[in-house]
């Protein structure tokens, strides 16, 4: 998440997306995957503070571009939104799609979480159909292995028919083998798979046999046809048919040889949707049985009992309220002993630094200008604002590595219902409660809420909430202050 | 919205906390149907109901190792049938006992 100055203002309504890199020769690799499966640690991990974040265009869902050098050829890595599936219900899934397809990758990795391959595969499977330059690294190995589950990654590469690579990008482990497999994927063409990713079964099969010439003619080279012939097959919806006119300068679903054969399916097409759905998770299944050992391990006994007491109807609330009490009066009281230290140790600086100036012989508007301008104010921002963030944002940020916030937004979904929002708002409703100390960080959250009405709710909640709340200015604290030192009110 | 008819009696959200199902039909159309199908919730996959929310809405659901917090509204569109006992063949692959625990 990043409410960044390249993703604000004028460059947010760029319509085109554009791959900074460093040199004409750099390759670009796509890192997609679903949600916290650690594709932002490996992405982190590997390009460092050479990143670049803004947005997608025409979309408020962040975009993430960094460089990276392995084995003397560059790369750039461009970290696509978390999504579960390329069906676009979302504007995340959008992107990802987009740039998958449209987006001239020259090699593409799929991160998967270990200790829940099954669900992750669905991704891996959708992205394998379209570009076999794809490797699979399978993430979290170390969280697996501390739940017992294991994973045998040559056999999931014999079953994929692609690259596998284990990682724990938390303990850097594995990075170097996903480089070295992206750099294989992207240098030399693959070899050609025996079978497709997933096999959709007879009828459909036959179908998408039929379509493959049409799909050969339209594609052009820019995508694969046989993944073309598959989403004909499954009901292309509006964005991908602006995605693909754009691309291919056509609409294939318009187009006559697609038309007819796809005319014959008729009122049949719901149940050869599902069939082909199906196909795609059956094929998950299959393969993660295939290679995962006490995959129950994964939501074991004991994350059950934790859970309940985290959610129940008795003890939710409780200790939801506890918690988050508990983190604002940390921040409240803990603020206070630094705040003051700083603040005394910030001036008795000021006063030494305005000594020190008039000693040299400066005049009074520049003191007066320096340092109980400048240099007061910022000693009264850094005293104020500093300690209470410095002791709840490590607080929320472990709060977050634990996996708590998506309880709190399961326990107060209910809420939120009734404003036709959902239980994700109950974090930046959470993070507008907390300006009443200092300045707010929930901008960040809004964009983490889906849909455009749920982002206006938030934000418009938002800023009422502030109004009530609303910390003073700098010049207003400072004035106030100084009334009270003199006596007056 | 989903109104009960003779061919799917039971649904998702008529599961207790600890009880479980195999999917029969997903009732709902459209992009919650393909959203259902994505999470893995086809026609013979096995859910276990791990309770309610704190406020009574929504239920947790174990999907296929994940958990999933489904409203009333979406859970009242799967239509379930009884769970797979050891040994019975149904649509979907038989459930090893491991991945499921006690059913």
């Amino acid at each position: 998440m990043g409410l960044s100055k390249d993703s604000t203002g004028l460059r947010a309504a760029e319509t085109e997306l554009v791959i900074h890199k460093r040199d004409a020769s750099d390759r670009v690799a796509a890192l997609c995957g679903n949600p916290n499966v650690g594709k932002s640690t490996v992405f982190n991990a590997l390009t460092g503070l050479h990143q670049h974040t803004g947005n997608w265009p025409g979309k408020t869902v962040t975009n993430a571009q960094g460089c990276c050098t392995h084995k003397g050829q560059g790369y750039v890595l461009v970290d696509l939104p978390g999504c579960y599936s390329l069906q676009a219900h979302s504007a995340e899934e959008e992107a990802a799609r987009d740039f998958l397809c449209f987006g001239g990758v020259d090699c593409a990795a799929v991160v998967c979480d270990a200790t829940c391959l099954e669900r992750n595969l669905n991704l891996a499977l959708q992205v394998l159909e379209i570009t076999p330059r794809t490797v699979v690294c399978v993430n979290l190995l170390d969280e697996a292995r501390r739940k017992g589950v294991e994973v045998d990654l040559p056999a999931l590469s014999r079953l994929l028919e692609a690259p596998v690579v284990g990682a724990s990008a938390r303990a850097g482990e594995g990075l170097d083998s996903l480089m070295d497999s992206l750099e294989q994927a992207a240098a030399e063409e693959p070899p050609p798979r025996k079978a497709p990713p997933v096999s959709y079964g007879p009828e459909a099969e036959a179908l998408i046999a039929r379509l493959m010439p049409a799909c050969t003619r339209l594609s052009a080279g820019k995508i694969a046809p046989r993944w073309l012939a598959v989403k004909l097959l499954d009901g292309v919806d509006e964005s991908l048919t602006r995605s693909l006119s754009i691309a291919l300068g056509t609409e294939p679903a318009k187009d006559p040889e697609v038309s007819a054969i796809l005319a014959e399916i008729g009122p049949d097409s719901q149940r050869l949707r599902d069939e082909m759905a199906a196909c795609t998770v059956r094929r998950g299944e299959e393969i993660a049985r295939a290679v995962t050992k006490n995959s129950a391990a994964g939501y074991s006994r004991r994350d059950r009992k934790i859970d309940w007491v985290l959610t129940s109807p008795l003890t939710g609330i409780p200790v939801m309220l506890l918690l988050l009490l508990g983190i604002f009066w940390l921040t409240v009281a803990g603020a206070n002993y630094p705040s003051r230290l700083l603040s005394e140790g910030l001036f008795w600086l000021g006063d030494w630094l305005k000594g020190f100036l008039t000693s040299l012989g400066a005049a009074e508007w520049l003191t007066g200008l320096l340092c109980d301008g400048i240099y007061k104010t910022l000693a009264w921002v850094v005293a104020v604002m500093l300690p209470p963030m410095a002791i709840f944002f490590p607080l929320f940020t472990l709060l977050e590595d634990l996996g708590y916030l998506p309880r709190v937004a399961f326990n107060m979904d209910r809420c939120f219902q009734c404003c036709g929002a959902c239980g994700k708002q109950a974090l930046t409703t959470w993070m507008g409660c907390m300006s009443l100390r200092f300045a707010k960080g929930a901008e960040c959250w809004i964009f983490q809420v889906d849909g455009l009405k749920k982002r206006c709710y938030t934000i418009l909640v938002y800023f009422l909430k502030d109004k009530r709340a609303k910390p003073l200015s700098f010049r207003e604290y400072t004035l106030r202050k100084r009334r009270s030192q003199t006596g007056q009110i | 919205m989903f109104p009960i008819d003779d061919k799917h009696q039971s649904r998702l959200s008529a599961l207790g906390r600890g009880q479980a199902a195999r999917v029969d039909a997903l009732l709902a159309q459209g992009a919650m149907r393909r959203r259902f199908q994505d999470l893995g919730l086809i026609t013979g996959t096995q859910v276990e109901c791990l309770g309610p929310s704190a406020l009574g809405e929504p239920w947790a659901y174990l999907i296929r190792g994940a958990v999933i917090a489904l409203r009333r509204a979406d859970a009242d569109s799967i239509a379930i049938g009884p769970a797979f006992a050891a040994g019975e063949e149904g649509l979907s692959l038989p459930p090893r006992e491991a991945d499921y625990g006690a059913l």
